[in-house]
């Protein structure tokens, strides 16, 4: 019962997120706000983790694929698609739910607890609407690119991973990551992306907006949003390869 | 002017409002007295729409709060400047932006008349030249006084205040107290302010409604607080020492 509770009062909650806001330049002063706040802060680590997975695969492919009857370059090929299919928005948005899931529910959590959105309220503002519509529209605008940054560096961290530890050829790599590409790859991957970027933020501001009490409670509600955010990727990934790839 | 009719407020079957029945004046400091848990807040929240009432009603001269549309809600809303106990200043904006807030959402004003005024309001709380700072750069004291300039920036008809002085020096409290009333008298602005600090209600009350358990128990002025004869609003008002000495001899 407490589930269809918490899934009503989601959906209720997201009605008022997206009704029309008191003002369109001071919502799209927030937008380009949250761009940089959310998306382009998150670059970093975005490089980071997929250099290193691009890496890590390739030398799990080179190190399983031994038979002389599979061609080297099957090993760039399958570090292409392995970053494409799920690395660059599967896992990349588990990782963005840890970092911006996190950090969405603590600012809107402490602005509960410090009666910051009461203060909005009290000025005739629709608080969820103000706080959350231009987190939710700048991230799902801004996460086509991580994912895509994601694609590219992670398929360059594989090569450099190839080439500094003799796995296989430059030459083999470069034809591995052409051979038999598909660009719906790259499509299915963005719109995977932006329906995380969306649970990732609107359950976050969920979490974080409806606190009640003090620190301990802000960073229980943290927690929350990156767990119930992460199990939900995990669930639509589900989903949405079955709807977009069978 | 605000008339409070008998509201009655439940929290998970728990009566913390009972019946209540005031009026607020305009151009006066109305003050709601009691002790911590009494329903002060609770009262001044219903009073603002934060809580939902569960039956009563409040006028805002007239006009029936609880029955208005969203919408029209506001719209009163807009009228309505609330100082928060925790001050309630946006973090991440500076001080001028935090007072011009209101402004940039609910006016067509240009950037340099939100600044003019801006500048006017910190000046009138003797924040003069905090425009850049951040909230967590300034003193409790200077936090309450930004938060009140946000709140006239609208040159609001109602103004509320949840505990204006908890956390203040006895001092910085006599500051923010002649602050609001100040304020009250100059723009004739209906003000209403929680407190269980006495030295504020012998300071700068024109009314006093004591709120027992929920219930408001006394009305009055501060000239009749001492001299009441309510037994439950001598206890809370006799509690300290230096009340003590204040008591009239019987």
């Amino acid at each position: 019962m407490n589930l269809f509770y918490h899934i009503g009062k989601y959906f209720v909650f997201l009605s008022k997120v997206f009704a029309r806001p008191e003002k369109h330049s001071v919502w799209f002063k927030h937008f380009v706000k949250e761009i940089e706040k959310l998306g382009v802060s998150s670059i970093g680590i975005i490089i980071l983790v997929s250099v290193f997975i691009g890496a890590a695969i390739t030398i799990q492919m080179a190190y399983n694929i031994t038979s002389p009857l599979v061609p080297d370059y099957v090993i760039s090929l399958t570090t292409r698609d392995t970053m494409l299919l799920e690395f660059s928005s599967t896992i990349i948005s588990l990782v963005l739910a840890g970092k911006v899931g996190s950090n969405v529910a603590s600012e809107i959590g402490t602005m509960r607890v410090t009666e910051q959105i009461d203060a909005l309220e009290i000025m005739g503002i629709n608080s969820s609407a103000f706080l959350v519509s231009p987190k939710v529209f700048a991230f799902t605008f801004f996460i086509p690119f991580l994912v895509i940054i994601s694609m590219f560096v992670g398929v360059g961290g594989g090569w450099l991973s190839a080439v500094f530890t003799d796995a296989l050829s430059y030459q083999d790599y470069v034809t591995g990551i052409r051979y038999f590409f598909i660009p719906y790859y790259v499509a299915y991957s963005i719109i995977k992306s932006l329906v995380f970027a969306f649970l990732i933020i609107t359950v976050s501001s969920y979490q974080g907006y409806y606190v009640s009490g003090g620190a301990l409670e802000v960073g229980r509600a943290s927690t929350r949003a990156v767990v119930y955010s992460s199990v939900l990727i995990l669930m639509f990934d589900l989903i949405l390869t079955q709807l977009l790839l069978s | 002017m605000i008339e409070v009719k008998s509201i009655d407020k439940l929290f998970h079957n728990k009566h913390v409002l009972k019946a209540v029945s005031t009026v607020f004046t305009s151009g006066k400091v109305n003050m709601v007295i009691g002790k911590s848990g009494s329903g002060k807040t609770v009262l001044l929240k219903s009073l603002v729409g934060l809580h939902t009432i569960d039956s009563g009603s409040i006028l805002f001269d007239n006009i029936d709060f609880t029955k208005l549309k969203q919408k029209e809600k506001i719209k009163i809303r807009k009228q309505v400047g609330m100082l928060f106990q925790g001050s309630a200043l946006f973090d991440s904006a500076t001080i001028e932006e935090n007072v011009m807030y209101p402004m940039d959402v609910f006016t067509d004003l240009s950037n340099l008349e939100k600044l003019e005024r801006a500048n006017f309001c910190l000046d009138r709380v003797n924040l003069k030249g905090a425009n850049a700072l951040l909230p967590a750069e300034l003193s409790g004291g200077m936090q309450k006084r930004a938060a009140i300039a946000r709140a006239i920036a609208l040159n609001p008809k109602y103004l509320f205040c949840d505990e204006p002085n908890s956390g203040l020096d006895p001092q910085t409290a006599i500051v923010i107290d002649e602050l609001i009333r100040e304020i009250t008298y100059e723009y004739g602005i209906t003000t209403v302010v929680n407190t269980h600090d006495m030295n504020s209600v012998f300071g700068i009350s024109d009314t006093i409604v004591y709120i027992h358990e929920g219930q408001s128990w006394w009305h009055g002025t501060r000239d009749q607080l001492l001299c009441s004869g309510n037994e439950e609003l001598d206890a809370f008002l006799f509690s300290s020492e230096i009340m003590k000495r204040l008591k009239p001899k019987s």
